[in-house]
């Protein structure tokens, strides 16, 4: 609260106040404005959307086409709705946010309190890995995929997500740990600490706010990440965005957009409930930081 | 041996039924997601069930089934192919060109499909004489959608020459309609250059220009007349056109905005979702000038190379259910198209399936049924996106026709 | 690092020295994996270019052919030009609009915890989630437009999705409403990180608003653009599912983008030779801005 709590020092007149106010407010709902057409479409019938105007409120509110995209609309042969690949998209996410997560935190962990010759190097060659275009990994993975024989199935899934995740998370936990006294370390490392002693009891202890700041971006990417789901696992064990794309994207067939919203909503749920839950703890952990350089 | 085997057999009947179920088992990669088709594809599976051969679903959506083909490039280099694979046009000849799929022959013998599948479909069925894929069926493309009521209301009979189209839609844009109801997308856009190139060119020009790739078909007069018969359809559509999903354009007709839409016969399903009849309140034909000729896509089943002998079973199983008449009847109702066998009774059709039955047949003799370039089954895929580009660039108005024409001779140099 | 002492016993030593190798052994396995499936696979992606790939890779070499044949191809240059226009345009429009909300939000703003999730929830959408509602929201017939003249504004224009040249700015906008919460995020950390009692000096010396942001704040907050600058161009490099979603890359294709040229070729057209050549321009672009921003970090971080 650098600036507000400062009150004297940034007092502004009211009139100042009002057009600020009125600007967030007018952001605010811009950035409403795409959801709230989605939402408002998902309680029409299809009728009603055809005739026109898609921005108008529901005449007939009704829940039908949530309970539809949930459990009864088809998704390839069989009218499972989405609710079997919401879990399928469960089981890939956890493990693969906490598996980078963790190997995030040590690598971070190194980079800045061990650091030898070559770190930096290791270090730029791992934040570069964040920018390769994921269309070309698609082929040459495939073949990995293959030869480790987890083609197809959520395991192969959680490894490519956590390699093309290392990097971010890397990069998180080096900028938040650059900024972590190293005397601390010295000093427990002079306590005959070892070097998994120091990040048990240390880092770790302190490092909430940048796990949470990890936890969200990798969630929220790998979450809504559809090439490498479509490519990598095979019809059971699809993700929800390749399900979802199933049932938004057919292209020969009769589109049923209010079922489509409904289930567009819900497969945006678990990162929505992830940003509004942990939403305060990010900018608390970019504060610590990332940002801090 | 044969003792042996039955033997053998009759064990494992009694041991138990369920393993075999189990062990027969098919993976079908597909992109037919939408709730019609999906139902139609159950009938398939359901088929499948009752042979004791399983079925694992594998959609990939979008993209018109470019998104199925990049997960099936990954699967195929990840040495793990699915059993089966809905497939277009040229897609299949070249995985059969990769030694990828597997042989069909002896289903095919057995079941006399040299007798039954269209010659021109064949040419995609098969690779070098060998049978690789079922087809299921055939969409063809050059058709027109009419609103019945408003055709009555503004005094339009069907047109049957492209003049007499231009002034059937000149009289409803009069009347304050919109007279072509169209989707800008590079697809919809080549979807109607197909059948007006068609139409100002003729089956010769068709063959000479969109298959064999001449430079001079392709840069020619009747290449600039096609670019300026699709100026003047520019001008029949209204401003909103650009990006517009197909069916929302179909739904312009459905709600009597527009009078034609030219679209493939899936449209069919849209307006029979509407609850109208076709014959009644709308009217399907051949767009004017291309009559006679049928430019078409097929949807097909390609069998991969598998190791396994159980799994190699249910391929056989899978491509047989798929030509049964049954199957094709049912796939064929909801999905709009005709059926890819000559040999099925129409009289389960509705008016513009039995047309489109009829016209297949009659094309399919007479050497005018085409593969659609629009739909990939005219060139390669390098190719057809570089047609795309220009039909879409040139509609969009970056260029005039004779630009356009030029354009499409360096665009398809470059694609080679 | 400690030195091994020489005084200490063998089991000791073997400790010191587990200690001294530990952070590589640890660091050794995401290292491996990023030589592999990073680098290992950009050497394949720049081996391909070279190669007459279609379909499926193949090993026959062509030499510069494909990288010929990408810049004779017209929609590369429209998809360069409009990455040029979309990246600048974007980043600076993030940038500026996430400064102006945190600085406004950093105001003491009653109702904070509620517009700051309302700020930052389009990052957690992809646009396979919001891509048809921003298509109907551009789209003059049936979106805003129609809306407007329903409302009774009957010349209130906004076709511009429809626009060959306008088409480009519709992208500009969706990104800009994804990921400018985001920018905004970044920036409030960074001016919620700033010491007070350098503003209460500034302060005591009489300095106005505008001059205390601008000679205190902005330059106090110089990691954080600098961190927004790296996502941002980042996501505008990559930006994929954004075009295909609104615009498809028309009209026309007139919004064609280097990611959606790169995926087009390389598995829709099946000539993966090219796709792999504007991978490799791609990447070297991205090379390009990313090494000075590297080098200047990481230097400075000594």
């Amino acid at each position: 609260m650098a600036i507000a709590s400062n009150d004297s020092a940034m007092r502004s007149s009211n009139v100042t106040r009002m057009f600020i106010y009125l600007v967030l407010l007018l952001f605010a709902l811009f950035y409403l404005l795409p959801f709230g057409i989605m939402l408002v479409n998902s309680l029409k019938p299809l009728s009603e959307i055809t005739e026109g105007n898609m921005i108008a409120l529901p005449r007939e509110w009704t829940i039908e086409p949530w309970l539809s995209a949930w459990s009864t609309a088809q998704i390839g042969v069989e009218p499972t709705g989405l609710r079997p690949y919401f879990i399928n998209s469960i089981a890939m996410a956890v493990p693969a946010v906490a598996i980078s997560t963790v190997l995030g935190a040590l690598n971070g962990y190194v980079l800045t309190k061990w650091h030898f010759r070559g770190a930096t190097w290791i270090f730029g060659l791992l934040l570069f890995s964040c920018f390769i275009p994921f269309q070309i990994v698609l082929i040459p993975m495939a073949r990995i995929l293959g030869i480790l024989d987890i083609a197809g199935t959520t395991y192969g899934l959680i490894l490519v997500h956590v390699v093309y995740g290392i990097g971010f998370s890397t990069l998180y936990f080096r900028n938040y740990y650059a900024a972590f006294p190293t005397e601390l370390v010295r000093a427990a490392q002079i306590d005959g600490a070892g070097f998994f002693q120091i990040f048990w009891r240390i880092m770790l202890p302190s490092s909430g706010p940048i796990i949470a700041v990890c936890c969200i971006w990798q969630f929220t990417n790998i979450w809504n990440d559809f090439l490498f789901g479509a490519s990598f696992a095979s019809g059971g064990a699809a993700p929800m965005t390749v399900a979802l794309n199933n049932l938004v994207n057919s292209s020969t067939g009769v589109r049923e957009y209010n079922v489509h919203f409904a289930g567009a909503i819900m497969a945006a749920g678990p990162t929505l409930l992830v940003y509004i839950v942990a939403g305060r703890y990010f900018v608390r952990g970019l504060m610590a930081g990332s940002v801090k350089g | 041996m044969t003792m042996m085997k039955k033997l053998y057999t009759g064990a494992a009947v009694v041991a138990l039924s369920t393993t075999a179920v189990a062990a027969q088992e098919v993976e079908v990669l597909h992109w037919w997601t939408s709730g019609g088709e999906a139902a139609a594809l159950n009938v398939l599976r359901e088929d499948l069930a009752g042979g004791g051969v399983g079925w694992t679903d594998m959609p990939v959506a979008g993209g018109g089934g470019s998104d199925a083909m990049t997960v099936l490039r990954a699967r195929v280099t990840a040495g793990d192919p699915p059993t089966a694979v809905q497939m277009l046009g040229f897609a299949i000849q070249n995985w059969a060109e990769e030694g990828a799929l597997a042989d069909l022959n002896a289903l095919a013998e057995e079941q006399n499909w040299n007798e039954v599948v269209p010659e021109a479909l064949q040419r995609f069925s098969t690779y070098e004489g060998n049978w690789v894929a079922a087809p299921v069926n055939v969409h063809s493309t050059n058709w027109v959608w009419a609103n019945t009521a408003l055709m009555e209301e503004l005094g339009i009979e069907q047109p049957t020459s492209w003049e007499e189209f231009v002034a059937a839609m000149q009289t409803a844009q009069d009347a304050g309609y919109t007279a072509l109801a169209h989707g800008g997308q590079a697809w919809q856009d080549a979807t109607i250059f197909d059948s007006i190139a068609m139409g100002a060119g003729g089956p010769e020009f068709y063959q000479a220009a969109f298959v064999d790739l001449d430079p001079e078909a392709l840069g020619g007069a009747e290449m600039v007349e096609a670019f300026n018969r699709m100026d003047t359809l520019r001008g029949f559509v209204d401003d909103n056109f650009s990006g517009r999903d197909w069916n929302l354009a179909t739904a312009m007709v459905i709600n009597g905005e527009a009078l034609f839409q030219i679209m493939g016969d899936w449209a069919k399903g849209e307006f029979v979702n509407a609850g109208l009849t076709a014959g009644e309140e709308f009217q399907c034909f051949r767009v004017p000038g291309s009559e006679g000729t049928v430019t078409f896509n097929s949807d097909q089943f390609a069998m991969f190379n598998v190791e396994d002998e159980t799994d190699q079973e249910s391929q056989v199983a899978m491509a047989s259910a798929v030509m049964s008449p049954e199957f094709q009847i049912a796939f064929n109702l909801v999905k709009g198209s005709a059926p890819a066998r000559t040999d099925i009774d129409p009289s389960s059709f509705d008016a513009c399936g039995q047309a489109a039955m009829a016209d297949l047949a009659a094309a399919g003799e007479g050497g005018t049924l085409f593969g659609s370039m629009a739909h990939g089954h005219a060139n390669p895929p390098s190719v057809q996106n570089a047609m795309y580009d220009v039909i879409t660039a040139h509609f969009n108005g970056e260029y005039d026709a004779e630009t356009a024409a030029a354009e499409m001779v360096t665009a398809v140099e470059l694609a080679q | 690092m400690a030195a091994p002492d020489p005084m200490l016993a063998g089991g000791a030593d073997f400790r010191t020295r587990l200690q001294t190798w530990l952070p590589k052994i640890v660091l050794a396995p995401s290292f491996a994996i990023m030589v592999i499936f990073v680098y290992g696979f950009i050497a394949f992606t720049v081996y391909l270019s070279f190669t007459g790939s279609r379909m499926l890779p193949s090993f026959d070499l062509v030499g510069w052919q494909n990288y010929d044949r990408l810049f004779r191809i017209r929609e590369w240059d429209i998809a360069v030009s409009n990455l040029f226009v979309f990246a600048s345009l974007y980043i600076v429009i993030s940038t500026i609009i996430g400064l102006m909300l945190a600085i406004f939000l950093d105001q003491k703003i009653r109702g904070e915890g509620i517009l700051r999730p309302i700020f930052l929830y389009p990052m957690a959408l992809s646009f396979i989630v919001t891509g048809t509602a921003w298509k109907w929201f551009l789209d003059p017939g049936i979106g805003i437009e129609h809306s407007m003249h329903l409302w009774g504004f009957e010349n209130f224009e906004f076709d511009w999705i429809k626009d060959r040249d306008m088409a480009v700015y519709t992208i500009v906008i969706a990104a800009v409403w994804q990921s400018s919460g985001f920018v905004m995020a970044m920036f409030l950390a960074g001016l919620r990180g700033i010491d007070n009692e350098i503003l209460k000096a500034a302060q005591m010396d009489g300095a106005s608003n505008f001059q205390m942001y601008r000679r205190i704040i902005l330059p106090q907050l110089r990691p954080a653009f600098l961190s927004a600058f790296v996502i941002l161009s980042h996501l505008a490099i990559k930006s994929y599912d954004l075009v295909i979603a609104l615009t498809g890359g028309g009209p026309g294709n007139a919004t064609a983008m280097p990611a959606t040229f790169m995926y087009s070729y390389t598995f829709t057209r099946d000539q993966m030779g090219i796709g792999a050549a504007s991978a490799v321009i791609m990447l070297m672009t991205i090379a390009a801005i990313m090494v000075p921003y590297l080098y200047a970090e990481l230097r400075e971080k000594k």
